[in-house]
């Protein structure tokens, strides 16, 4: 059951992929990415990342694609112009550089992880005790904190940055 | 070491050196400095020949049979090959030394008085000291490479003074002839020090000679090979068939030069060198024949040219050419000491020809400088009837002339006898040494014709020089006639050196020399005449010289000259001689013209300016810039470019990493 | 279970990320394709974070806040490069041409 659902979200992140690279107008990119984003986040619920699904809409589909709508907006690209993808030069040495990427990473159906490897001891007592978002907010603030604390001034970097760049005066 | 004079050998050199640096010194900044100039200039050329006589002593006093060898420093030791700055004294090398001190100290003198008023007399001086220092190195050196240096040394010096009043384009031309025919010569040099090393892995006198006999298979192709490129060497240095072309346009430097390095001292250092290496000659029988046949067809050859040649200087360039025929038909055969003693003898009677001459161009100079005369002061056909103003010079003049004829008691006569002797004895033996005699016989008989032919027309007859110069005619100062006087003492005189058995002498030079020639006269055992056939061939000898003197005498008519500017143009066998047999023009035309060819339209257009300009170096440069190109096109500052370039990055990395394409 | 699908998705995602940015010149479209790229990196460590521990989601924690840093810097560039050129399109902004 859960096989086919995640077959079905698989399929459709897929497709709105292709469509997402494919599309003349680029807010029509900027959508069909939302639908990919959307389908990834249900096959994160069908993998047992219940928390990180909720992340992936809010975040991602929610903040994300909004700015990218916003800046699309913003420079007027919605209307209809002259195509920016590349001529079939441009195409074939996309889809042979592609075509190989894809054979490389065959690689991956290869491999196997090993049957011996199992989920730490005790992971799923605490999943079930605690709850997914306390599974993944636990270790942030314990092995990962400094990770966590630098990721905060990132953020701060950002920020600065973005509203310093975006500025029609300095 | 030895404690005795001996020790005091490199002083000679040294002086004749420290001549050069002082004389070289005021020539740059005082050149004025005349009276200086000459107090340098002939003192140290005295004081080396004196030098050279305490050293002989010395030597003489040691009753050794060895020689004395003295190494100043390591010069070239690389891997098997150790070659010192050496110096060394033996017999031979004590005849060269006084020959070259002896002599040279005379023309010194001689230069005084003849270079007494050109501008550049301590330029002069200083090349004249500079040759005598190479020429020291070549007679005294204890290996090949020191005495290639010498070698080198005065063919430099050789061409500084050839071409010494270089502003005129002839001068300068005769010196870089000089220069570059001797260069083929010394190319052959290199080559058989080249093959020495290798079969003998020495290139010391001392080990080479000793350890030849054993090392090198007797008439092997080594030895030959090596004995015939010393040989072209000699050829080069000795103006000897085919190279001796240089020497008559030689001429055109100052007379003391002429007679110091063209006759006496180094157009000599091919027979030095060949006695110096007897013992590989004696090993090589075949070169031994063809040292001696180059030499006698040369001696014959030049000898032909002496006949119709109107510059009393180029007479005597042929004739020398002549007599160093002689000498090599000495050394070829193998008998080392003849060789020796007639370069001894005509180191003589030729400097004292030369200086001769040079006394009477100088008189004619200044007689045709008094009444401002253009004519040839070198021309026979202006002389005539000088011996009535110039006796001394004259009288001189008929004793070198008799010296070189061959005519008893002087002596030139035993030298050149002995050669003679030489060669018939040998064969007696081998056939083909006779055919060496009889051209030896004919250039004799030549030899005394073209000299006496040279008297008449100088010093005999009437003159031909214009009456208002005729008045101006006289003799040369003191200076000049004073070694003349010397000289002609020694070439009367210098017989005693080497009186043979036949005459009840003791053949003192040859005892003298023996030490050093016996290694290779025991390779080669000469062959001894029966006193009849000796005094046979004396007779023989006498007859031809006195034959070509009379019939000089009595054929050639002064009387018949006119002034060279009046001169008809020879024709038939004349024209022939008096061109040189055209051997010059054959030169020019094969192998001048070839190469000057070859090195215009190939080796330059083509191999230097289109390969070597062309595919070289802007060949690289333009390659540098396609390369260049090339990377200019992936700066488009295109993200898309860089960001396929960067897709094909990571490509490769997995490629490497996957193991290609999912392994 | 889900592995190999799931990473089988992910390597299809990640190529089609790559193929959007070797063909489309306009510039927000190809930072689009280099989110989608960035999510299939985050599936791939989800899955695996099924069998591994709860670590790979940490990490797609990590993930998706630096996306987002870098996509609000990112299109800030994107807005002043605009402004001076008055073109997206990453055929025209060759300023560093050689």
């Amino acid at each position: 059951m859960t096989l086919t659902f995640f077959w079905i979200f698989g399929v459709i992140a897929m497709a709105a992929g292709l469509l997402c690279i494919t599309r003349k107008n680029p807010i029509g990119s900027a959508l069909w990415l939302v639908v990919t984003l959307f389908a990834l986040a249900a096959m994160y619920v069908l993998l047992d990342a219940q928390f990180i699904a909720a992340l992936q809409v809010l975040v991602y589909a929610g903040a994300i694609m909004v700015l990218f709508l916003f800046v699309i907006m913003l420079l007027n690209l919605g209307r209809p112009g002259p195509s920016d993808i590349k001529g079939p030069v441009g195409v074939g040495i996309a889809a042979l550089l592609a075509g190989t990427l894809l054979l490389q990473l065959r690689v991956l159906g290869q491999t196997a992880p090993p049957e011996a490897i199992q989920l730490p001891a005790g992971t799923m007592a605490t999943l079930q005790s605690q709850g997914m978002i306390a599974a993944v907010a636990n270790p942030l603030f314990e092995a990962y904190l400094i990770p966590f604390e630098i990721t905060s001034l990132l953020l701060l970097a950002a920020i600065v940055g973005a509203v310093v760049l975006a500025k029609r005066k300095l | 070491m030895t404690g005795t004079a001996v020790d005091l050998i490199w002083l000679a050199p040294a002086l004749a050196l420290l001549g050069f640096v002082l004389n070289g010194a005021l020539a740059l900044w005082r050149p004025t400095a005349k009276a200086a100039v000459t107090v340098i200039g002939v003192g140290v050329l005295a004081t080396a020949f004196a030098v050279g006589i305490a050293v002989v002593s010395a030597f003489a006093g040691l009753h050794t049979e060895a020689p004395v060898v003295f190494r100043y420093w390591s010069w070239m030791p690389v891997g098997t090959l150790q070659i010192d700055a050496a110096l060394q004294v033996d017999q031979l090398a004590a005849v060269m030394l006084l020959v070259v001190t002896g002599v040279g100290s005379l023309i010194h003198l001689f230069s005084v008085g003849y270079m007494k008023e050109d501008a550049g007399y301590a330029r002069y001086f200083a090349y004249l000291n500079l040759f005598i220092f190479f020429m020291l190195v070549l007679v005294l050196g204890a290996n090949f490479p020191v005495m290639f240096v010498g070698w080198e040394g005065v063919g430099l010096c050789s061409y500084l003074l050839i071409g010494f009043w270089f502003n005129e384009k002839v001068n300068a031309d005769a010196g870089k002839k000089a220069f570059i025919v001797n260069r083929i010569g010394d190319f052959g040099f290199l080559v058989a020090m080249f093959i020495i090393f290798w079969a003998t892995g020495s290139l010391d006198f001392e080990n080479v000679f000793g350890k030849a006999p054993t090392l090198l298979a007797a008439g092997g192709g080594v030895v030959t090979a090596a004995t015939l490129f010393l040989f072209l060497g000699c050829t080069g240095k000795s103006a000897q068939i085919p190279l001796y072309t240089w020497l008559p346009d030689a001429m055109q430097g100052p007379t003391p030069v002429s007679a110091l390095i063209h006759a006496a001292t180094m157009v000599t250092a091919g027979v030095y060198l060949v006695a110096r290496c007897n013992v590989l000659f004696a090993l090589a029988p075949i070169s031994g024949a063809v040292v001696a046949g180059v030499g006698a067809i040369t001696a014959l050859f030049a000898a032909t040219i002496a006949l119709k040649q109107w510059d009393i200087k180029r007479v005597l360039a042929y004739s020398t050419i002549s007599q160093l025929g002689y000498m090599f038909v000495g050394v070829g055969t193998g008998a080392m000491a003849a060789g020796i003693f007639h370069l001894v003898t005509h180191a003589f009677f030729k400097a004292l020809l030369f200086l001769g001459s040079g006394s009477v161009i100088y008189a004619m100079h200044h007689a045709y400088h008094a009444t401002h005369s253009h004519e040839d002061a070198q021309d026979m056909r202006n002389m005539g009837g000088l011996r009535r103003h110039m006796p001394w010079t004259a009288a001189l003049m008929w004793i070198a002339t008799l010296a070189i004829a061959g005519v008893p008691p002087f002596s030139g006569f035993f030298s050149k006898d002995e050669i003679l002797a030489a060669a018939f004895a040998r064969g007696t033996v081998q056939p083909a040494w006779l055919v060496f005699w009889g051209l030896g016989l004919a250039a004799a008989l030549l030899t005394a014709f073209y000299m006496t032919r040279l008297m008449i027309y100088t010093f005999h007859g009437p003159n031909r020089s214009g009456a208002g110069a005729e008045a101006h005619l006289h003799e040369a100062p003191w200076v000049m006639t004073g070694p003349l006087v010397i000289l002609g003492g020694l070439s009367a005189l210098g017989g005693v050196l080497n009186v043979p058995e036949l005459w009840g002498g003791g053949a003192r030079l040859h005892h003298w020399l023996e030490p050093v020639t016996k290694a290779g006269a025991a390779l080669l055992p000469e062959t001894h005449l029966s006193t009849s056939v000796e005094w046979t061939l004396v007779t023989i000898a006498v007859a031809v010289a006195v034959i070509g003197i009379v019939g000089a005498w009595r054929l050639l008519k002064p009387e018949a000259l006119v002034p060279a500017r009046a001169a008809a143009p020879e024709r038939g066998l004349a024209r022939v001689l008096r061109n040189k047999w055209y051997v010059d023009e054959l030169y020019d035309f094969f192998v001048v013209h070839p190469l000057v060819w070859l090195s215009d339209a190939v080796l330059w257009k083509q191999v230097d300016q289109r390969v070597i300009d062309g595919a070289g170096v802007n060949g690289a440069a333009r390659g540098a810039r396609a390369l260049g190109w090339l990377g200019a096109r992936l700066q488009t500052g295109q993200v898309g470019v860089y960001v396929t370039l960067f897709v094909v990055g990571v490509l490769a990395i997995l490629w490497r990493l996957v193991g290609g394409g999912g392994g | 279970m889900l592995l190999a699908p799931a990473l089988g998705i992910s390597a299809v995602l990640f190529t089609l990320g790559v193929a959007g940015v070797l063909l489309r010149r306009n510039a927000i479209v190809i930072f689009m394709c280099v989110e989608l790229m960035l999510n299939a990196v985050n599936l791939t460590f989800v899955a695996l974070a099924q069998r591994l521990g709860v670590g790979g989601q940490v990490f797609v924690f990590f993930v998706m806040a630096v996306a987002a840093a870098e996509a609000a810097v990112g299109l800030a560039i994107i807005l002043a490069v605009y402004r001076h050129k008055q073109t997206v399109n990453l055929n025209d902004i060759n300023i560093l041409k050689g």
